[in-house]
């Protein structure tokens, strides 16, 4: 079983590189960009049948420092 | 007097810290590997130096913040122990929960490797008595990461009841009140960014660093 999890930071956190991802697009001509955030995808493979509250944990006490950072669980399949 | 130095893979100013603590106290720190579940018996000083711990993935600090050894350091930090967590030690205690908020990319993106002008904002602590409140001092700073974030309520906290020790009196890498270092509650854990131990010799060109080991070992009864 498969899940992903989705680290993003959270809104009114400043996002530095976002920012100059954002200035980047600009710079290559991309207009109509109106902000850019950039966040982490983890990709995890699990025992079949973890549960939801066992993955929410591991956000918790690593995946995503939640001073700063929201997370979201995609299970697949 | 006993004194420790935690050591990561990835630690690259445990030598320097270590150093310091010998110079000041005359005594030599015991060197603890991250794996080690257990302090020195009777240990009465904490230093968690910089560095780039596990390489800074995941986040700076959150892989050591989690290692076996870091049980130890908050168990002592708990009992009154002194921790003094520089650069990417500070990242490690925010990550432990022995610091609140967060260190995040410097705003300018850039690694910042200078001296820093700090402003004294706290000279009743432990780690500053031998300082003046408002006083100035340069203390080199060396961090990619470096940009302290806390919620409002917290930084309110840190202002008002006095925590913040160290403020950059110039724009340095985006730190919300341009916070450099700060007390944990009790005041017996101070996070910081700059460098004091690269700033504790004459030979170092500077030694603005070399009262905080002075007054904290002077407090602690070395």
């Amino acid at each position: 079983m498969k899940a992903r999890v989705f680290v993003t930071l959270k809104s009114g956190v400043l996002d530095p590189q976002g920012k100059a991802i954002h200035h980047a697009l600009e710079g290559l001509g991309f207009s109509g960009v109106k902000d850019v955030r950039a966040g982490k995808l983890i990709e995890l493979d699990l025992a079949d049948g973890t549960e939801d509250s066992a993955i929410e944990d591991m956000c918790r006490k690593l995946l995503a420092n939640t001073v700063i950072e929201n997370f979201r669980i995609e299970r697949q399949g | 007097m006993k004194s420790a130095v935690v050591v990561f893979p990835g630690s690259n100013c445990d030598r320097d810290l270590a150093v310091a603590f010998e110079q000041v106290s005359g005594a030599k720190p015991a060197m603890v590997w991250h794996r080690d579940t257990e302090l020195p018996d009777g240990v009465d000083m904490i230093g968690v130096p910089g560095g780039f711990s596990y390489g800074d993935y995941l986040r700076s600090g959150a892989m050591a913040a989690r290692s076996p050894v870091m049980r130890a350091v908050a168990a002592a930090a708990a009992r009154g122990v002194p921790v003094l967590g520089i650069c990417n030690g500070f990242q490690i205690l925010t990550e432990a929960g022995l610091l609140p908020g967060a260190l995040m990319r410097n705003s300018g993106l850039s690694f910042v490797c200078r001296p820093a002008e700090l402003r004294v904002e706290n000279s009743q602590s432990l780690f500053t008595s031998r300082y003046a409140k408002g006083e100035t001092i340069t203390i080199p700073v060396a961090h990619h990461d470096g940009n302290y974030q806390a919620d409002p309520d917290t930084l309110a906290r840190l202002e008002g009841e006095g925590r913040v020790a160290f403020r950059y009196s110039g724009e340095v890498n985006g730190s919300a009140h341009s916070i450099a270092g700060i007390l944990n509650e009790a005041g017996n854990v101070l996070g910081m960014m700059p460098h004091p131990e690269r700033a504790a010799e004459e030979a170092h060109g500077n030694i603005d660093g070399r009262r905080l080991f002075e007054g904290l070992f002077e407090l602690v009864g070395a």
